[in-house]
């Protein structure tokens, strides 16, 4: 059934998100975070000092790529489609309740592939988690969600996003000392910028052209037996296991693990906060990414709405660390599960 | 000639809606705005059996399904 002339794209796309993983990580980025939307927004919000925990700010030069990269292959394939309009608002505040729910798990979705692919136990849970939550997301997408349509807006709407990408670059590169920098921690470990700028082109273009989704693969494969996204989520896992195993940084196990506590109730209840956002939103942190820098202005107030959340996060406490969740972070979880309940169930439209 | 207006919605309403559509009768014509749910929406009808065509229209994107 799976034939590679109509997954061999999205297959080597993964592979190659994968390795670029790998290598950021041997150039400096934390461990099992070679790429991670969740975090490095967090850490760009910390960067232009929204937030100000000292050991969680940078502006990821990934983020960056990867819009200009998603950018560059929408004008070239004529895939620049300037839309917006649809529930912008609603948008915004689910990719808040997203980055609550990620960032009680420490990590977007791909990054729990990435920590799977590294040995994280922990991200099991978070798994588990996710796909429920995704399977709530299809419940609600069964019973006629919509945010309403989309509708084409001015070329300028479609630009602002890449535009804002090309101004923190400029800012990274040409006025550091306007920016925040952790001198330890996450946001101290660090790939070179050129480095960085690169594998954010590339996986942005890669992910551009193949729609590569970690959200998309589960939801299609519940509701249509379809299992074109989920074979590019597999071919990450994939790399990065086998990237791992060769460099001997396969450490399975629970405790310990880079950048991730073991509770796992709240693990697992994070990710379910994360998938049915990223239901509802259309796609995942990622996909929200690369839609925003192809034109997409409602993924873009939902890219807003993450980088608010994780301001939120650092500056209320929210967000766990490696000793575990926090107390108002699990009770910003449970608020976030019913506001995103509530978007869901009062956007049902029965005429659809 | 069974007819779907799919533009402007978030992935993967297209989908559902054109599944939903397919009930209403054949050929279906589904309007999309990009390239994204074409294939999606191909992929969906060519593994439920249906032969399936796209062209360029304008902006937009007219799938065509049939037996």
């Amino acid at each position: 059934m799976v034939k590679w002339k109509d997954h061999g794209s999205i297959v080597l796309s993964g592979l190659i998100v994968g390795v670029a993983a790998i290598v950021l990580v041997l150039l400096g980025n934390p461990a099992n975070m070679g790429f991670c939307i969740a975090c490095f927004l967090r850490d760009i919000a910390g960067g232009v000092k929204l937030h100000t925990a000292p050991i969680v700010q940078y502006v990821r030069p990934e983020i960056i790529g990867l819009v200009l990269g998603a950018l560059i292959m929408a004008l070239a394939g004529k895939e620049f489609h300037v839309r917006g309009g649809s529930s912008p608002m609603a948008r915004f505040v689910l990719g808040f309740c997203v980055m609550v729910g990620a960032l009680m798990f420490l990590g977007c979705p791909l990054r729990m592939v990435i920590r799977l692919g590294g040995g994280d136990g922990n991200a099991l849970f978070g798994l588990v988690g996710f796909a429920l939550g995704i399977f709530v997301g299809t419940l609600f997408l069964r019973a006629g969600f919509t945010l309403k349509k989309s509708t084409p807006q001015p070329k300028v709407e479609g630009f602002l996003m890449p535009a804002v990408a090309v101004g923190l670059l400029l800012l990274l590169v040409g006025v550091p000392s306007l920016l925040a920098f952790s001198e330890s921690g996450p946001g101290s470990m660090r790939a070179p910028i050129a480095a960085a700028l690169i594998a954010g082109l590339v996986v942005g273009a890669l992910a551009q052209k193949t729609r590569l989704c970690m959200v998309g693969g589960i939801r299609d494969a519940l509701l249509f037996r379809d299992f074109h996204l989920l074979s590019g989520f597999v071919a990450i896992f994939v790399a990065v296991l086998v990237g791992n195993l060769i460099l001997g940084s396969f450490n399975p196990g629970f405790a310990g693990q880079p950048v991730a506590h073991t509770d796992g109730l709240w693990n697992l209840l994070g990710m379910v906060l994360v998938g049915i956002g990223s239901v509802l939103l259309g796609g995942c942190p990622l996909r929200q990414l690369i839609l925003a820098g192809s034109g997409n202005s409602d993924s873009s107030m939902a890219v807003l709405g993450m980088v608010v959340g994780a301001a939120f996060c650092h500056n209320f406490g929210l967000a766990s660390s490696a000793d575990g969740p926090t107390a108002y972070g699990k009770i910003a979880v449970i608020l976030g599960l019913v506001v995103v309940c509530a978007i869901g169930g009062l956007n049902l439209n029965k005429q659809k | 000639m069974n007819e779907l207006d799919a533009r402007g919605y978030s992935c993967p309403e297209p989908v559902l809606m054109t599944k939903a559509a397919l009930k209403k009768g054949l050929p279906l014509k589904v309007l999309v705005d990009s390239m994204t749910p074409v294939q999606n929406i191909t992929r969906f009808a060519s593994n439920a059996g249906y032969q399936v065509s796209h062209k360029a229209v304008g902006e937009d994107f007219e799938v065509t399904i049939s037996r």
